[in-house]
């Protein structure tokens, strides 16, 4: 029997109620499954499914190519745009994205299960080992890449298709960034942010170095020693503070500390969870957050928001997916204090109702208290620039140019990191890719110099 | 309501539809079903002369081809005739026929093309009680090695004696069964008229191989690794079809030869579309082994309901109407012009209009205006010839509209003239020139 008592306690489900609760949200599509999901797929002319992926997939055709039994040659075509095509097939917003753009969407109001079609051909490739790159002779070059996130993958596999010699310098105990690190357990189940890491490494010629973060264990200025370029794929490892009152409580957690936990506990029973959640944010962490907490046997979790729905960063399917699951979406509150019991445990948080003023949030007077054992602030992260010296930033990401390019020399960046970004894995692989070809154009232009020809 | 009752060559049914000679109709046991269903009348699978009766492979008969969603389009067969006793098949026939006084029950029948195997088998079905025979002339596979089925069919000689001797030891009602493995379908009509049958039915299924298996290098059905060419039907043959019927109901020489129309057949609108080319009556096969005989009752209740809301009270009221606008080429309107016209709000956007037109025909359909994703016809351009209609997967989101006589054609810089004219009459018709000369 689980526990419903009130405290950050683990195992307040039975181990068998884990499994569950935190298996694949969906699973791959079966070979009929597939089929019939192909088969609505009408070949768009210059399709807007396309148009609207960051890393401009070619969608009819891989789903034609499902479609007509290649699932192999299907998977070929996802990861010539996208090799991380796996991973986005189970974290990309879809509705928003190419989903929302399919033309069935105008049809029927239902589109082509474009992700989960992604996922069953590039399964199905991944399954089989198959690999479709070759590395280039080598150029002699090397490059490092900073993360080994989606950014940093990505950008050391075309560097690698390309010929270059890569190495990958990431903090951490394991390669994958929020992949392996951010993002839900039922979303990547089996281990695939490491599986997946390991299909990229396959191409050769990447070598990983992990728990080497930049300012403790490396600097800029050494790689740029080193390598022939470098790319800065960090990601956004700082967290903001909510600069409330009592933040300080036991039991008041970052979310993504929590999601991070989550992601590296085999059986989940060593996860505490309070008997009433709260979540303090609007995003794809908040849900991620509420929704596993409530997984983990919460009695309650209210996601409270500072603005309206329409607001909220986090999806309308997400939203939608963690109401599913019992979680609380509140809207118009924003926190005021954190309450503490005589131990030092959260009890409860104050929040402001807030209204929106000539597009100016305040606080309206108005007050409610919730009770809590457990908070976890979901309200974004930051770039931490001390280890960047003179990089340039704005608003406190990297400038870059369109290619990549920071305002330094044989710098480039991308992913979330980088200024202008939508935040998501499969527009850090964009960037990544698309860096690295802009380091490949520019690495080959050295060995090569233009030459100035006379014009007769 | 309509009055669905039909009256072929005299046969009365309940309704015209009747299934067609094949697996369906083999046994007593399937043909009770098929009635309790509501199917006007049954052509009995195919009997044979007496004796041993054929033997079928062991293996697999059927072949297909599918569309979206592994919807059944095309079914291809290797089956023969009955493989059953030829006097089970009777006794059979005579019991249901008693069972089922009101609904047809017509005897198929295939012999060696031989004077006596037909005078024998004749008498032997006419005291089954059977309404009347149709004379197999079509199955392409396996009894056309034999000499008989499609073997005969092809030749307008055979089909004339056969049908002759018939017509000389019956008192039945005989309908004759076409091939369509021949190149002009009206010569086997004629044939089969001049020797007196009461009526056509066709078409008989095509020659074919569905599909070809990759691994082994073997054609579908594959039979122990090698495969024999099926009879094809199915959805996919019904335009084949509709146009042999057409051109046996527009001939000149067998002009109101009754026909029982056959290929394709699926749903009620199938049917009537074989009705008002000239089919008295259809039958149907596929459709029943796809889906089973319950289709029957939409066949019925959609056929009937459509000649409701058009205030046709009887069969008589729509056979054969569109026989009249089945024309040659040659005497086709070329004044009458038509543009594509997409409706935007139905339009979703996927494009392919406009790839089929720019990549395939007359680059007439835009693909963005002022830089926005938007189809539309440019009217210059458009010869009006159906292609973007036929691609889109929205219904009735483009449709062909006629422009008006007196009204600019965009394309030709010419006014619509509101005359009728044919190439026999055309000025680039070097015929025409000499006639006029």
């Amino acid at each position: 029997m689980g526990t419903t008592d009130s405290g950050m306690i683990g195992g307040r489900l039975t181990p068998g109620q884990y499994e569950v609760n935190f298996a694949d949200l969906h699973p791959r599509l079966d070979e009929h499954e597939a089929l019939v999901a192909s088969d609505r797929c009408y070949f768009c002319y210059d399709a807007p499914c396309m148009t609207a992926c960051p890393t401009s997939i070619d969608i009819p055709l891989f789903i034609r190519q499902i479609a007509t039994g290649n699932p192999i040659g299907s998977a070929n075509t996802i990861f010539d745009q996208n090799i991380l095509g796996g991973m986005c097939a189970r974290v990309c917003p879809t509705e928003t994205l190419c989903e929302e753009a399919c033309v069935r969407m105008e049809a029927e109001g239902r589109p082509v299960a474009i992700g989960r079609l992604q996922r069953f051909a590039t399964d199905i490739a991944m399954a089989e080992g198959r690999q479709f790159y070759e590395r280039a002779p080598s150029t002699g070059k090397t490059v490092a890449v900073v993360g080994a996130g989606p950014a940093g993958l990505a950008c050391a596999h075309r560097l690698a298709v390309n010929g270059h010699d890569v190495v990958i310098y990431d903090a951490r105990e394991k390669a994958g960034g929020l992949n392996e690190y951010g993002i839900a357990t039922y979303k990547a189940t089996d281990d695939f942010a490491q599986r997946e890491v390991d299909y990229v490494l396959a191409i050769g010629g990447i070598e990983i170095r992990n728990r080497q973060m930049l300012g403790r264990d490396i600097k800029l200025v050494d790689l740029l020693a080193r390598h022939d370029a470098v790319f800065l794929g960090i990601g956004l490892t700082g967290v903001n503070a909510l600069r409330t009152e009592g933040e300080a409580a036991e039991g008041v957690e970052d979310a993504i500390d929590f999601i991070a936990s989550l992601r590296q506990s085999p059986g989940k029973t060593d996860i505490p969870v309070g008997r009433r959640v709260v979540v303090i944010g609007g995003g794809m962490t908040a849900i991620d957050a509420a929704v596993q907490a409530k997984l983990l046997g919460a009695e309650e979790v209210t996601i409270c928001y500072r603005r309206g729905r329409e607001h909220m960063n986090a999806s309308t399917y997400e939203q939608d997916l963690a109401t599913s699951r019992g979680v609380t979406i509140r809207h118009w509150l924003q926190p005021r204090r954190i309450l503490a019991q005589d131990d030092g445990n959260v009890a409860r948080i104050e929040l402001d109702y807030t209204s929106d003023v000539d597009g100016r949030l305040v606080a309206t007077g108005e007050t409610g208290i919730l009770a809590a054992d457990h908070i976890l602030k979901a309200i974004g992260q930051t770039l931490e620039p001390d280890a960047l010296g003179i990089v340039a930033l704005q608003s406190g990401r990297i400038v870059v140019d369109e290619e990549g390019r920071t305002s330094l020399d044989r710098v480039w960046a991308g992913g979330d990191c980088r200024l202008g970004g939508e935040d998501l894995t499969v527009s850090a692989v964009a960037q990544g890719r698309d860096a690295a070809q802009s380091i490949h154009r520019a690495l080959m232009a050295e060995r090569h110099p233009a030459v100035a020809v006379a014009v007769a | 309501m309509a009055d669905l009752r039909s009256t072929f060559v005299g046969i009365k049914s309940p309704n015209p539809f009747w299934l067609a000679s094949a697996p369906p109709t083999d046994k007593a046991y399937n043909v009770e079903r098929a009635f309790k269903s509501g199917w006007g009348g049954v052509v009995w699978k195919t009997l044979g002369e007496d004796g041993p009766p054929v033997v079928n492979v062991n293996g697999p008969r059927y072949g297909a081809i599918w569309g979206a969603d592994r919807r059944l389009l095309g079914l291809n067969n290797i089956e023969l005739i009955t493989d059953r006793d030829l006097y089970t098949n009777l006794r059979e026939m005579k019991q249901v026929k008693m069972n089922w006084p009101d609904r047809a029950l017509i005897a198929s029948i295939m012999v060696p093309c031989e004077e006596e195997s037909w005078k024998a088998i004749l008498p032997l079905v006419e005291e089954t009680g059977a309404d009347g025979i149709e004379l197999n002339f079509g199955c392409p596979h396996g009894m056309s090695e034999r000499g008989m089925g499609a073997a005969v069919g092809q030749v307008p000689a055979y089909i004339e004696m056969v049908v002759r001797w018939c017509k000389q030891y019956t008192r039945m009602p005989v309908i004759t069964k076409l091939t369509p493995n021949i190149t002009d379908i009206r010569h086997p009509a004629r044939a089969a008229k001049a020797g007196g049958t009461d009526a056509v039915s066709l078409i008989n299924t095509i020659n074919s191989i569905t599909s070809v298996n990759l691994d082994t290098f073997a054609p579908e059905p594959s039979i122990d690794g090698k495969g024999s060419h099926g009879g094809y039907c199915g959805p996919a043959v019904k335009p084949i079809a509709l146009n042999m019927v057409a051109e046996i109901a527009r001939d000149p020489e067998t002009q109101g030869l009754p026909i029982s129309g056959i290929g394709g057949i699926t749903t009620w609108r199938d049917a009537a579309e074989f009705l008002v080319l000239g089919a008295g009556n259809v039958q149907v096969c596929t459709a029943a082994m796809t889906y089973g005989f319950k289709i029957v009752q939409e066949m019925i209740t959609g056929l009937s309901t459509w000649m409701d809301a058009k205030g046709h009270r009887s069969l008589d009221d729509i056979t054969g109407r569109a026989i009249p606008n089945v024309s040659d080429w040659q005497y086709l309107n070329l004044n009458y012009v038509a543009k594509a016209r997409i409706d935007q709000d139905a339009c979703i956007k996927c494009g392919r209009c406009h790839i089929a037109c720019e990549d395939t025909s007359h680059q007439a359909i835009t693909q963005s205006v002022d830089g926005v994703r938007h189809f539309e016809v440019m009217e210059d351009e458009c010869v009006g010839c159906n292609l973007c209609v036929n691609v889109c997967p929205v219904q009735d989101c483009i449709t062909m509209v006629a422009l008006p006589p007196g009204t600019l054609d965009e394309r030709t810089g010419k006014v619509v003239d509101p005359a009728y004219a044919n190439w026999t009459t055309h000025p680039n018709n070097p015929m025409s020139r000499q006639a006029a000369e």
